[in-house]
């Protein structure tokens, strides 16, 4: 363990770029956890009275329409943004592993199964897939994390089963099978592992994308619903008041959407950086 | 175990592989076997079947492969019926397997050390809590220096030869009655071949152990063989101790593959090559003696049928109608 922060450190101060995208991810984290217990203001509390401020310092990112507290808001919908993309991702990183590591080890009829699913899903415009699945299966959270888990799902079974296709008949694999080891455990603890370098790149471009995605459905109406704090709701309902100059209610939501995207994407990198040991240099 | 039992015997056995272009006679009545503390060479050139006789060994045969007859026994085992499981508890316990460039037969992201511990526990008597001082024991018995630093590193931090040491800690952690080695020098520089040569040949001496060592180099099998197995397109043609093959062999390829291999003195001009190459083992008329088309003493009476091996002295077969 203590090995691993130790390797930690040494990516993040070898990379600048994984170390600025790490400190945006702690920081995303920490206001996951704790946003709720530091905010200024309660994020559902409507004001009358000041309606449609511009930022100040009682209010650092304005009020809305509501004489609700924007910055209260935008810290409070960062862990619901999070965990729906979190949990999409982990089911799509679980389901798309398992699928696509079955495919690419025993091939035939597995693989084709897999192959012609995958296909299918990919079909489709993804977005209009979500917003579908979403539409058919009801307007919860749960449905958006299902729906954005399920357009994810083709990329990891795809990567999965590449990578483990082109370790099957590796030398190290033979030499496993040749100590005794059965297929299922070849596959999971001598091929699988050497899958997961490419994989994070994946996770980590996928998460913003899934965060996307997630404020996308809710921007047209689909799944989180108002009041609940979100950033896709937010930049929806303050999109009307751009025209008549509340600039403060649409941006500051959308660029903690931005900023998350961001950081994620610039994650990648770095998670592949930590988990493969030939980096380690 | 009896001193007379051979560890391993491979009895008759034809294997073929069924490709896109036509069925592929692979081995066709391969037998040879191995006693206790011996160490056999199976020599041939690429593509006679070596390692597709060493994997049928062990129960490894690729998908496509068909063992068509003979049998295998190994120490008692009859590989060749055996159940998967029983199979999958004979690999790395009483069998294991070296081959070649050991870095590719480790696994990139895990440490050498985490490697062996996983044999050890899977075979051995290693419990979480001892594994790591087990496998470091395994490190030292080959000669790792700095075994304690050397147990955290990973593959690519080691040299070819280091992470050849590492395949044989590896192979030999569980006390193997049999170690095959496919080719376990190449791809090392030559100081290093013979330093893990003699890793090889000194380990199974002190343990007993049945060691076949498959080689394409003669001169390599006769440094460290007592037995020398000849292989040509899937026939054995010829075996022997080592001496008495050096001495006289009596396969005609035996004897242009002794002339084709360089010797100290003399120079490289005087090595002589041998004509053509392997026959196509596709081909539904594959002559009985697979090296007819190559041998410059044969006659009509080779193309006759059933060839058969005949034991010209004693512990000597050979596999010819017009032997030497």
């Amino acid at each position: 363990m203590n090995e691993f922060f130790k390797h930690l450190r040494y990516v993040l101060t070898e990379n600048p770029v994984t170390l600025v995208a790490g400190t945006l991810f702690m920081m995303f984290v920490i206001l996951a956890v704790f946003g709720p217990l530091i905010v200024p203001y309660d994020p559902l509390a409507s004001n009358a009275s000041r309606t449609l401020q511009p930022p100040s310092w009682d209010h650092w990112f304005g009020t809305d329409q509501l004489g609700r507290d924007v910055f209260s808001r935008v810290l409070v919908a960062t862990r619901l943004d999070l965990a729906i993309a979190v949990s999409a991702v982990a089911i799509s990183f679980v389901l798309g592993s398992v699928l696509g590591s079955l495919a690419g080890f025993f091939g035939g009829w597995t693989d084709k199964l897999v192959g012609r699913l995958t296909d299918t899903i990919m079909a489709f415009p993804l977005f209009v897939l979500a917003m579908g699945i979403v539409a058919a299966m009801g307007n919860t959270v749960e449905n958006i994390v299902y729906a954005t888990a399920i357009i994810n799902l083709p990329f990891y079974a795809r990567v999965a089963r590449t990578e483990v296709n082109v370790r099957r008949n590796a030398d190290f694999v033979l030499a496993a099978r040749l100590a005794g080891n059965s297929s299922i455990r070849l596959l999971a603890t001598h091929i699988y592992p050497n899958t997961l370098p490419p994989m994070m790149v994946q996770v980590s471009l996928n998460m913003g994308w899934a965060i996307l995605n997630a404020a996308g459905l809710s921007f047209i109406g689909l799944g989180v619903r108002p009041p609940t704090a979100e950033w896709g709701i937010m930049v929806a309902e303050g999109a009307g008041y751009i025209v008549s100059g509340e600039w403060w209610l649409a941006l500051f939501p959308g660029a903690a959407l931005m900023l998350a995207v961001f950081c994620f994407n610039l994650l990648g990198d770095g998670l592949r950086d930590l988990i493969d040991p030939r980096r380690r240099t | 175990m009896n001193e007379r039992v051979p560890v391993l015997s491979v009895k008759d056995l034809s294997v073929e592989f069924r490709t896109r272009s036509g069925v592929v006679k692979a081995l066709e009545n391969v037998s040879f076997h191995v006693n206790r503390g011996e160490m056999i060479g199976i020599v041939g050139e690429s593509g006679s079947g070596k390692s597709v006789s060493a994997l049928t060994a062990m129960g490894i045969l690729d998908e496509a492969g068909r063992v068509t007859q003979g049998s295998i026994n190994l120490g008692g085992l009859d590989v060749l019926n055996a159940s998967e499981r029983y199979l999958q508890e004979m690999r790395g316990r009483d069998v294991s397997m070296i081959f070649q460039s050991p870095r590719t037969a480790l696994n990139p992201i895990r440490t050498v050390g985490k490697q062996i511990g996983d044999v050890l526990r899977r075979h051995g008597s290693a419990t979480r809590q001892t594994v790591r001082a087990q496998a470091i024991k395994s490190l030292m018995s080959v000669r790792i220096p700095d075994p304690e630093r050397r147990h955290d590193a990973y593959p690519f931090e080691l040299s070819g030869g280091m992470c050849q040491r590492i395949m044989i800690a590896m192979a030999l952690s569980c006390q193997p009655e049999l170690l095959i080695a496919d080719e376990p020098t190449t791809g090392l520089d030559v100081t290093t071949q013979a330093a893990i040569m003699d890793l090889i040949k000194e380990l199974a001496k002190e343990r007993n152990m049945a060691t076949v060592l498959i080689t394409h180099d003669l001169g390599m099998a006769a440094d460290y063989c007592d037995r020398i197995v000849v292989m040509h397109a899937g026939h054995v043609i010829e075996q022997a101790p080592t001496e008495e093959l050096f001495l006289k062999p009596r396969h005609p390829y035996t004897a242009k593959l002794m002339k084709a291999t360089p010797h100290g003195e003399g120079s490289l001009d005087d090595i002589e090559s041998i004509a053509g190459g392997l026959p196509d083992l596709r081909s539904e008329h594959l002559p009985p003696c697979r090296f007819s088309a190559r041998c410059e003493r044969h006659e009509d009476m080779c193309d006759m049928p059933a060839l058969i091996a005949d034991e010209v002295s004693p512990g000597h077969m050979v596999t010819c109608r017009r032997p030497l």
